[in-house]
């Protein structure tokens, strides 16, 4: 695998284990609304993993799409952990959708700067939705912040739990700092600051006291993931992996 | 004196609309038939959703997670036409969980392979068209336009479920083999969805005088099977019915007898997955609550 694969991978890898993540709220949510509004992002971010996917697909020549997606072992993807933690409650939900869609959107905003032209169209085309899926997050955080007692307990307690596993967004490896200096990839570093001032911007509307920057989760630019990874995996992967003859 | 002219608009074709007057039991039977309709496209959501996590390609999973939130957004149609006539969406919600209301059996058999995705938009998003497309000419004007949408967006899951259906019946041994006991499963039901016969229909009656409903039970259900035949043997698929036979004479397909003890059992609750559709239905609707009531509140601190 190129190094453009690999890097590729991680952000086809995240998108795709989040929306399969969300998914999972079908028939699920606190209202229609909400449901339909919930596998509208996961369709979203399917889209986004699709046309990363068909990207590196091209780029290799020899894997197609849905082998990446379908018969790829755990070592072998790079998303972010975030997106493999559980759904939890609707409140766990939105506060690990409002951290990446921050994430997402800045993370976007420079990579539509990248000099390889694909990627930089596929940075344009996601970003609007992005931008979509921040303000539903943003509104969602606020209304449960500032709702009742019991809506504000329980997503400060998703806010506090979720938060170690932002620390990977803003991780520069060899392959990170390769990237960048082919001005293809993104500086995940200097996203820090912005990404911070959004995510106090939400807070304070939200009423919500921002966790301390602590033990930060990490590994996936290795591989390295939490166990929930597996069954994400073994779930998803099930009928190709057990047909592996049959076209679908 | 108000009745007669009611009939008179309805005779003429002419849409009745929400503040126009009606006959009590002109609203009531609407009331039922589009809440039912409506619960129908929701609880419809879950033996679809149980295979979008399993979906076996990207592809497959993009056009299965869109159908099901076509159908969320259908019951979101169908509740707002109801809810002209006066009724609450909390109303109706509760109804469906005091099983006051009903929705379309068919959604009560489980989904137990893939394939079944495939059966239930040919023969299940089939069998609803035959019947919407009726309905797009229904008197009621909210429900005739909502229909006619809805149509749109049923042909193309129908066409969808056929793909994977002739994809599947043309694939390897194992999934020709899935294609044809989704076919044996959901055969029956599918039939079985437009009712009973016309001669134990009890409330067909005013139905058709009042032209809410534009054909009868029987109708629609030769309709179905007429147009569904030949798309079973076009992909090499066999009809689980042995009396099923061209009549020359009707222009039609003779078919065997449909099991209406099993319907009306599925129909009073006893089906496969009647009890664990509902619950399910319960559960997001309890576990959601904090979250409604935290909406509320924050939204009336922004008002106070």
């Amino acid at each position: 695998m190129t190094d453009i694969e690999k890097y590729i991978l991680r952000i086809a890898d995240t998108t795709l284990i989040l929306s399969q993540r969300l998914s999972e709220w079908c028939s699920k949510g606190p209202s229609l609304e909400e449901d339909i509004a919930l596998s509208n992002i996961s369709l979203d971010l399917l889209g986004q993993a699709n046309g990363l996917l068909e990207y590196v697909s091209k780029l290799n020549g020899e894997i197609s799409p849905d082998e990446y997606a379908f018969k790829r072992d755990e070592r072998e993807f790079y998303n972010f952990q975030i997106c493999e933690i559980e759904n939890g409650h609707f409140g766990d939900t939105i506060i690990r959708q409002f951290l990446i869609d921050i994430y997402f959107k800045l993370y976007y905003q420079e990579l539509e700067k990248s000099k390889d032209e694909t990627l930089s169209a596929l940075a344009t085309k996601s970003l609007k939705e992005v931008s979509y899926h921040l303000r539903h997050s943003s509104n969602w955080v606020i209304r449960l912040g500032d709702g009742t007692q019991e809506s504000k307990d329980k997503i400060q307690k998703s806010l506090n739990n979720i938060w170690k596993y932002t620390g990977e967004f803003f991780e520069m490896d060899e392959l990170d700092k390769k990237m960048l200096k082919e001005k293809i990839g993104v500086n995940n570093k200097t996203l820090k600051k912005d990404w911070d001032k959004l995510v106090d911007e939400t807070l304070i509307k939200a009423k919500l006291k921002r966790p301390e920057d602590g033990y930060m989760m990490t590994g996936s630019r290795k591989g390295i993931h939490t166990e929930m990874l597996g069954k994400i995996l073994s779930e998803m992967q099930y009928l190709p992996r057990a047909y592996p003859d049959a076209k679908w | 004196m108000q009745e007669q002219l009611f009939q008179k608009k309805i005779d003429a074709e002419q849409k009745i609309e929400p503040k126009d007057w009606m006959p009590d039991g002109y609203r009531s039977h609407l009331i039922r038939q589009i809440s039912q309709h409506a619960h129908s496209e929701i609880i419809g959501m879950q033996p679809e959703g149980n295979w979008i996590t399993r979906a076996p390609s990207l592809r497959a999973k993009m056009i299965l997670l869109a159908k099901v939130q076509d159908e969320a957004g259908h019951g979101l149609y169908l509740y707002s036409a109801c809810e002209t006539l006066g009724i609450s969406r909390d109303e109706l919600n509760s109804q469906l969980h005091q099983g006051k209301a009903k929705y379309s059996s068919i959604f009560n058999y489980p989904t137990l392979s893939w394939a079944d995705m495939g059966a239930i938009g040919w023969l299940v998003d089939g069998a609803a068209i035959v019947n919407q497309v009726s309905l797009q000419k229904t008197s009621y004007g909210p429900y005739s336009r909502g229909m006619v949408k809805i149509c749109k967006e049923e042909s193309f899951h129908q066409r969808q479920g056929y793909e994977i259906m002739s994809e599947m019946a043309n694939g390897t041994k194992e999934q020709k083999e899935m294609a044809q006991d989704a076919l044996n499963r959901f055969w029956w039901p599918s039939i079985m969805m437009f009712g009973p016969h016309d001669s134990d229909s009890p409330r067909t009656g005013n139905a058709m005088k009042w032209k809410i409903k534009r054909k009868t039970n029987d109708e629609l259900r030769q309709d179905f099977i007429d147009k569904t035949v030949a798309q079973a043997e076009l992909i090499g698929l066999k009809i689980p019915d042995p009396d099923l036979k061209w009549n020359e004479e009707r222009s039609s397909y003779d078919f065997g007898e449909i099991n209406w003890d099993e319907f009306w059992g599925v129909v009073n609750g006893n089906g496969p997955c009647n009890e664990q559709r509902l619950n399910h239905h319960i559960k997001a609707h309890e576990d959601g609550e904090w979250v409604r009531k935290a909406a509320k509140a924050y939204a009336e601190k922004q008002n106070s």
